[in-house]
């Protein structure tokens, strides 16, 4: 994954036809099924409309216009925008937090690697793809390294 | 056409069982039971209704059952869900369905047995699969969230969330209806369990069963009834996003457009208010509506609510029921708000009473943060 952050656009890496569901029925693949596809693969991926603009979560059409969306890959690099401690009945307090990437769109994840009640708004903080007990590949964030 | 402010008014106005209702009792018992008692409130009888509006979260088809039960046909209906603000929404459409004679004698009703049978069975989870992955505990993390960022931003603190428990706990001691019926400090709000910090289980809503109906008609018809009418002069509706995550700004909520438009209908602004019910699910609810309402700047909700600014004797007296903190919280609260707001416009509430009450603001909000919905109540058509 290219992590300065510059052009994250890989073309190489999206699947051709999935790009503008517009265009296609939801036979071949939905929006989920994409974004997973490309958690497998170890990448967080957004959408992008024609004018440059970051959508999440995945969707079929634009939001505001309908119009068709891209896929792009992120450089998993952002700031916790906001962050709560959940504390079970049972069980160990854990962290839930809503990033902002660094390209624009924002998403609930959680911060793994320090105690959940460090997690401050604006930490910077970097992608992690982890397998989960469901078996499905999902992004949390860690605190990011130096640059 | 735009809506006419005053053209209608409400004239029935009543809950149902509140607390904690008999084994068995069912969502339709709780509504039935308010519909009955708010036309006894004003003379008119079911026979009359033709106008029927409900929402509910353990009934998908909320008209159709309440319909059934109470033998009513009713010539127009809306079974809108958007949440604890539905009713507000309600109000907005019958003042369109009555103006245009899609309907006459409108009731609003709704009942929860959420204590009885659980928040779980009563609210079923809807899967999210960018956010149900991550267990937020919700609906209390959402709104954790959004008080994490106004305390970032703002610099508001958890003593001032606590204010707002305590204010409503001090209105709910003057509630004969209320379910808490003892004194809370700022320290016992602070030492609480914490569900999702910043959040106390204290910053949280109740749990309880309840419901209650309104009845609402033309004001030409509701001057001939048995109360004073209470005039709507004013609504507002938005919506502004359906999960946390897909909130534009955590510290900014669609009541800043719903509250507006509401003010423009009625002619009124903020300072012509002399009771304001919002919707206090959790405690930070209250300081966001509080400023996004226009009764004080972004960001200065904390200060405004600092000192009992909200307690009996404060700047504003907002919640006198005791809230949803501290009266009764039946998964969708907006009902009740209304029907305090109605009552304090007639001046029926007693030792909380707010004297010369002429205009009551109830806010409605649903989801999480997702819907906001402002009506203005008056005892003059305008």
């Amino acid at each position: 994954m290219d992590r300065n952050g510059s052009d994250n656009t890989e073309p190489s890496q999206v699947q051709e036809g999935i790009d503008d569901f517009t265009g296609h029925d939801l036979k071949t693949a939905s929006p989920l099924s994409t974004y997973q596809a490309h958690c497998r693969a170890g990448r967080l991926a957004y959408q992008v409309t024609a004018d440059g603009r970051a959508v999440f979560h995945p969707r079929v059409a634009a939001p505001g216009s309908g119009e068709p969306l891209s896929w792009r890959i992120s450089a998993g690099l952002g700031l916790v925008y906001s962050t709560t401690v959940v504390h079970p009945r049972e069980g160990a307090p854990y962290n839930v937090a809503l990033i902002d990437l660094d390209e624009g769109f924002r998403m609930m994840s959680r911060v793994e690697g320090i105690a959940p009640a460090a997690v401050a708004i604006g930490l910077r903080v970097q992608v992690r793809m982890v397998d989960e007990e469901d078996g499905i590949a999902r992004p949390v964030f860690v605190a990011a390294e130096a640059p | 056409m735009t809506l006419e402010s005053g053209s209608i008014a409400i004239v029935g106005a009543a809950e149902s069982e509140l607390g904690q209702v008999a084994p068995g009792t069912t969502p339709t018992d709780l509504t039935a039971q308010g519909v009955v008692r708010a036309l006894a409130d004003c003379g008119l009888t079911l026979a009359e209704v033709d106008g029927l509006f409900a929402a509910n979260t353990q009934q998908r088809f909320a008209t159709m059952v309440l319909a059934e039960y109470l033998g009513i046909v009713p010539r127009y209906q809306d079974n809108t869900q958007i949440g604890g603000s539905s009713f507000m929404s309600h109000i907005a459409h019958a003042m369109a369905a009555i103006a245009q004679g899609l309907c006459e004698v409108a009731v609003i009703a709704y009942g929860s047995t959420q204590r009885s049978v659980s928040r779980a069975a009563a609210s079923p989870r809807e899967v999210h699969p960018y956010e149900t992955p991550y267990n937020p505990f919700l609906p209390a993390s959402a709104y954790a969230l959004a008080a994490a960022r106004h305390m970032y931003q703002y610099g508001t603190t958890r003593e001032q969330l606590a204010e707002v428990a305590v204010a409503a706990r001090q209105w709910a001691l003057m509630n004969p209806q209320a379910w808490e019926k003892k004194p809370l400090s700022i320290a016992e709000v602070l030492g609480a369990r914490m569900v999702s910090d910043p959040l106390t289980v204290r910053d949280c809503c109740l749990v309880t069963d309840g419901g209650g109906a309104l009845v609402l008609t033309s004001a030409a018809r509701a001057r001939t009834l048995r109360k004073k009418p209470v005039y709507v002069l004013g609504v507002g509706e938005t919506l502004s996003h359906a999960v946390i995550s897909g909130m534009p700004d955590l510290t900014v909520t669609g009541a800043a457009r719903s509250g507006p438009l509401a003010f423009a209908m009625a002619g009124l602004t903020p300072a012509d208010v002399d009771v304001a019910m919002v919707y206090d699910a959790f405690t930070i609810n209250t300081i966001l509506f509080l400023e996004d309402l226009g009764f004080c700047a972004k960001g200065e909700g904390g200060a405004f609510v600092s000192g009992g600014g909200i307690a009996p004797g404060g700047r504003l007296p907002v919640n006198t029921n005791g809230g949803g903190l501290s009266y009764c919280h039946p998964g969708m609260y907006g009902l009740l708000l209304l029907i305090e707001a109605v009552r304090q416009v007639r001046g029926e509430c007693g030792a909380r009473q707010v004297p010369g009450c002429e205009v009551a603001l109830a806010h409605g909000n649903g989801g999480v943060l997702s819907s906001q919905a402002t009506v203005l109540l008056g005892s003059s058509p305008g």
